[in-house]
């Protein structure tokens, strides 16, 4: 089964790799765009056997830091 | 100063570690325990544990992040917990931070840019175990070289930090947007320091200056033959 995790930056954490990218949308002539915030996604191939808990205790202890991100599990269908 | 025992460890990807160890030797004469971060103890009777700099398996993921869950850091953890002396600098701090010795997180520089080069430092709390070489509110002059070195902790921890004092040194210039200047921070028993700039390479005329060897004369004064 595959698994995303994704991980983005808390509210209030400055994220200047966003606004780098923000300032190079605007380079691409393109208006519109309020605020980028960058941040990761992870794939992952699991067993069935690996539980919800096993893939939050993944997520809290490495794959985001939680001091400084947020991260959202999402189990994608086969 | 003979006897000390102290440890430099070694990940995959630390790049400062031989410097690390060549200030341990020069400064207080005996040459420190080389430990490789897969090994799963630490030398017996420690008198200081060092992480140095480096991209420790290349910045993946997070800085530090895969060095702070490798096997040695277990050890590291129990030997800080009972007290022993860790100094973790530049990748060294990022290990802690992503290990949970020391509070808040470093963040990717506000600039965007890598900063190398020699910045200016306030001594924030010369009461410290690493700072005791050192007057209050001194200015010393020390390199720094890194991308993530832009000090992240919510409100109520630097209000915390600020009130313990354990600041240890905080930028006397601009360099990477850190929250309230912070450029070393202590753990709440104070044997834990991390700090982005090296003082390891500041520790002779030759280099440039010396004004990074008090921090380790400090550390290990008292701890020889302990």
């Amino acid at each position: 089964m595959k698994v995303r995790v994704f991980v983005s930056l808390k509210n209030g954490v400055l994220d200047p790799q966003g606004r780098a990218i923000h300032h190079a949308i605007e380079g691409l002539g393109i208006h519109g765009v309020k605020d980028v915030r960058a941040g990761k996604m992870l794939e992952l191939e699991v067993d069935d056997t690996v539980t919800d808990d096993q893939l939050d205790t993944m997520a809290r202890q490495l794959l985001a830091n939680m001091v400084i991100e947020n991260y959202r599990i999402e189990r994608v269908a086969a | 100063m003979s006897g000390l025992r102290s440890a430099v460890i070694t990940f995959p990807g630390s790049n400062c570690d031989r410097d690390m160890a060549d200030a341990l030797e020069k400064i207080s004469g005996t040459a420190p325990h080389r430990v490789w971060h897969g090994d799963a103890a630490l030398p017996d009777r420690l008198d200081f544990i060092a992480l140095p700099g480096g991209f420790s398996y290349g910045d993946y993921l997070r800085s530090g992040a895969m060095a702070a869950r490798s096997p040695i850091m277990r050890a590291v953890i129990e030997a800080a917990s009972r007290g022993v002396p860790v100094l973790g600098v530049c990748n060294g701090f990022q290990v802690l931070t992503e290990s949970g010795l020391l509070p808040g997180a470093l963040l990717r520089n506000a600039g965007m840019n890598f900063v190398c080069r020699d910045v200016k430092l306030t001594v924030a709390n010369s009461q410290s175990l690493f700072t005791s070489g050192y007057t209050q509110g001194q200015q010393i002059t020390v390199p720094v070289a890194h991308h993530d070195g832009n000090y992240f902790a919510d409100d109520a921890t630097l209000d915390r930090l600020e009130g313990e004092g354990r600041i240890a040194f905080r930028y006397a210039e601009s360099v990477n947007g850190s929250a309230r200047d912070i450029a070393g921070v202590l753990n709440d028993a104070g044997n834990v320091l991390g700090m982005m700039p090296h003082p390891e390479r500041m520790i002779e005329p030759e280099q440039g200056g010396s004004d990074g060897r008090a921090l380790f004369e400090s550390a290990i004064k008292g701890l020889v033959g302990a």
